[in-house]
């Protein structure tokens, strides 16, 4: 990872701040013929959070978790059925319009674009409703369009754009007036490799320069992986972690995966520091699992190259999805 | 055969799980049904008690019948097929064995046979509590009204069918679907009687399939033409039917034509 | 500046453009018909004659396409919901009704205004009426108070859609059905109706009293013609149960309303 300049760390205000946030939904099913049976669904229970400016968090789930009704209640749109929540220490839903001028929110499967104008005006109009002073506008929009590769695209209708390109301009479209804080609900669903990564790009890029917290919601590992130093894991309204990937990865201690190519099919190899979980081609390709606490990939290829020559080898870092799953069943 | 009829029960059941459209129809059909009511009294009223063959309980009939078959008949804006044609769904559908038009139109009539047993006889419960209708003066004006009201929520669907089908050749419909309503509204007698109309009006009127899909069958329901006559009007109504029929298969089959060219 | 913007894409779509203006031309001419058909057939109609209906029509008319005009997107809540567009809302420092009155301005719709225009003008020749300045200023306020009227109505619907998820047609009874009866000669109207158009959703403020002031004509039961003075009262009365009515769907939407 990038060096990244960290916030101002403790003794100033955090940037979002929940205590112990609470939010229910009645929902209403039909039990029956004619019958409705009322139920409450606690879709945020009792989470407390401190973000710090210039942090850059990770907010992963399972769906209907609670990640989005968390978003909202943090961008002002839901109110907390019990609890507090600050964001840039303002109230989120009475001080709507103030908190808008500091935050920037990228709705993954909303747009907040002008559908039929030209992706320039959305830009135009963003940079009016926020009372920005033109030429800084116009100079902004120009680096953010550059940085994130859609300067051809400025003239074309939203509509007519692709998802990748639209993502990026919803992404552009959130920093034009520079907020501290950037909100990303799922912004990298359904993007191609490349799009996603040329939004991480920027995105780390923007974060080095000015400082810009960073909230992101997401189903993609790698791009916590790319982007945050700080993951915080819900399961059913609670949050079950908080703290570092790596820290995650190894309270959870899934195995990892050394991939084996040979020179010629074998037989499953015997191991005692790895255990075989599978072969391709024969045994032309063999997949031994380790555990990081026990051993290290270098002893595991020294202990299989003691008894097979290596033609070419791969190291899988654990699915960070089943590290989440082990994580949701062990609590 | 029974395919279709299975179609038209799924179209029926569709419709019954909006219970608050339901009721917030019936309530904007009454509203509305009461100010029209408003209107014709006062026009029979000044023209001395009969208007064109209306007396003030006709006028009352008229409007809540009208009122009662609006949603049967579907009169509004309906874009459904058209927006499977802008999402290229409409190759899955073209695709099925069964015919396109048939099963669209099957749902259509499990819908309106739906909305005929609710919002169909609310208006008329409505009205006959609140200021009361004439009833039809012979017997046979209730199952040939039926038949003139299967053959104008028919006649609805062809021609919102056809509409519809315009969006294989343009892409922004709204336009037409603006100008569908704007056309078929008066012309159907929804405001005022087409009986009403001044003599060229009334004759553009009928040169038109539109009041044969709500002026008609109000007329024949409501008792005011009976016997041979009515025969003449359902005759005309099935006539508009059969032509319209053939020309939206017409289009069917050239937009059909346009898809495979254009590689769906 | 986000209407000029609009305004040039609309332009931009030419066909579609001009069949949407005869559209909306076609709508105004269309609910005029009602009237014209039924006055064919008597001579006077509620108490007035042809051009005295016309140009009661004429204003509500007017009224009802400013306002369709400015805040017809409330109309349209229930799918403005799905696409979740208030939550983008939320999120810009306007306020949402600004947002929503800028949301799909229609240019188009200025057609329907023109056909209004023009009949009231073709029944003021008609009338041949003295210009007092009590009737000009009547003359001139009163499409924009009826605007107002009409504004507050779309944006009341607005309001409640929150709460009757799937009643959007529930609205239509007092947006659409006081838009019929706005245009509609008072007296006309039977009198439970008469007075529900009158002091609950005031639409026979929009045209029909004013117009008894201008054309010097006495007023049915319940609605003497002094009325037509207060019509700007009766708009602050519809704004107030309108944002009253808004604010409760927002907080609905927010769920500040428990």
């Amino acid at each position: 990872m990038t060096e990244i300049r960290t916030g101002s760390g403790t003794g100033t205000e955090p940037i979002i701040e929940f205590a112990d946030l609470r939010r229910s939904f009645v929902v209403r099913q039909k039990a029956g013929r004619v019958r409705r049976t009322k139920k409450i669904v606690h879709a945020v229970d009792g989470v407390s959070v401190r973000i710090g400016a210039g942090e850059a968090c990770g907010y992963i789930g399972a769906n209907g978790a609670g990640k989005s009704t968390t978003i909202k209640m943090i961008t002002g749109i839901l109110v907390p059925t019990s609890g507090t929540v600050r964001t840039c220490g303002l109230d989120p839903v009475p001080q709507r319009r103030v908190l808008a001028r500091e935050i920037g929110v990228v709705f993954g499967q909303r747009s907040q674009l002008w559908w039929d104008l030209p992706l320039r005006d959305s830009f135009k109009i963003l940079a009016a409703i926020h009372r920005l002073d033109p030429e800084a506008a116009r100079e902004r929009t120009d680096r953010l369009v550059d940085g994130l590769g859609i300067v051809d695209q400025l003239d074309t209708p939203v509509r007519q754009l692709s998802l990748g390109e639209r993502m990026r301009g919803e992404v552009a479209a959130a920093l034009v007036h520079s907020p501290r804080l950037l909100v990303l609900d799922e912004p990298t669903i359904g993007l191609d490799m490349i799009s996603k990564e040329r939004l991480r790009h920027f995105l780390i890029t923007e974060r080095a320069e000015r400082g810009t917290t960073l909230l992101l919601t997401t189903h993609d590992m790698s791009d916590i992986e790319r982007l945050c130093d700080r993951v915080l894991v819900v399961d059913h309204g609670r949050l079950v972690y908080d703290g570092t990937l790596p820290g995650l990865a190894q309270r959870v201690a899934l195995q990892r995966v050394l991939v084996v190519d040979l020179w010629e099919p074998r037989p499953p190899l015997h191991l005692a520091e790895a255990t075989h979980i599978g072969s391709e081609g024969d045994g032309v390709r063999q997949r031994l699992a380790f555990s990081p606490h026990d051993t290290t990939a270098a002893r595991v290829l020294a202990e299989v190259s003691s008894q097979v020559e290596v033609r070419d080898l791969t190291l899988e870092e654990p699915a960070i999805e089943d590290i989440v799953r082990t994580l949701y069943h062990s609590t | 055969m029974r395919t279709y009829f299975q179609l038209a029960a799924a179209g029926f059941h569709r419709y019954s799980t909006y219970r608050m459209a339901i009721a917030a129809g019936v309530i904007t059909q009454s509203v509305f049904g009461f100010i029209r009511v408003s209107v014709m009294f006062a026009a029979v009223a000044a023209a001395g008690g009969e208007l064109a063959g209306y007396d003030r309980q006709q006028a009352s009939t008229y409007v809540w019948l009208g009122q009662a078959l609006l949603a049967p008949v579907a009169l509004f804006g309906w874009t459904e097929l058209a927006d499977r044609i802008k999402t290229g769904d409409i190759a899955v559908d073209l695709a099925r064995p069964v015919d396109v038009q048939l099963s669209w139109w099957a749902a259509d009539l499990g819908r309106a046979a739906f909305q005929l047993l609710t919002r169909g006889l609310a208006p008329l419960v409505i009205g006959a509590v609140t200021i009361g209708f004439a009833l039809p003066g012979s017997w046979t004006a209730y199952p040939l009204g039926l038949v003139s009201v299967l053959l104008a929520v028919s006649l609805s669907f062809i021609i919102r069918f056809g509409v519809n089908l315009i969006a294989f050749w343009s892409l922004d419909i709204r336009g037409f679907i603006g100008l569908y309503l704007v056309i078929v509204a008066p012309f159907s007698g929804l405001y005022v009687p087409v009986h009403l109309f001044p003599d060229w009006l009334r004759t553009i009127a009928y040169a038109t399939p539109f009041p044969s899909l709500l002026q008609f069958p109000i007329d024949v329901l409501s008792g005011r033409v009976l016997g041979v006559d009515a025969l003449l009007v359902v005759a005309m109504q099935a006539g508009w039917l059969v032509l319209l029929v053939a020309v939206t298969r017409l289009l069917m089959a050239r937009a059909a034509l346009r898809l495979v060219v254009q590689g769906g | 500046m986000l209407l000029g913007s609009r305004i040039r894409s609309q332009t931009a779509y030419r066909t579609s453009f001009w069949l949407t203006v005869a559209t909306s031309v076609g709508v105004g001419l269309i609910e005029f018909i009602e009237i014209y058909v039924i006055l064919t057939n008597v001579p006077v109609f509620g108490g007035m004659t042809f051009a005295q209906a016309a140009l009661v029509f004429a204003l509500a008319n007017m009224g009802f396409s400013f306002a369709d005009m400015v805040f017809g997107q409330f109309d349209s809540m229930p799918s403005h919901l799905r696409l979740g567009r208030l939550e983008v809302m939320l999120v810009r420092p306007l306020p949402l009704i600004v947002q929503f009155v800028t949301a799909d301005f229609q240019l188009r719709r200025l057609g329907r205004v023109a056909v209004g225009l023009v009949i009231m003008v073709l029944a003021l020749g008609y009338l041949d009426l003295t210009p007092t300045p009590a009737v000009v200023y009547l003359l001139i306020i009163t499409p924009f108070v009826g605007g107002a009227i009409y504004g507050a109505l779309f944006v009341m619907a607005g309001g409640v859609q929150f709460f009757v998820i799937d009643g959007a047609e529930f609205t239509s009874a007092f947006v659409y059905g006081g838009s019929y009866a706005g245009q509609l000669p008072g007296s006309v109207l039977l009198e439970p109706v008469r007075i529900l158009f009158t002091f609950v959703i005031p639409a026979t403020a929009t045209a029909y009293l004013p117009a008894l002031i201008i054309l010097d004509l006495p007023g049915p039961a319940f609605l003497p013609s002094w009325l037509g003075w207060f019509a700007p009262l009766f708009a602050v009365w519809a704004w107030v149960l309108a944002l009253l009515a808004w604010r409760a769907g927002i907080r609905r939407f927010t769920g500040a309303g428990g």
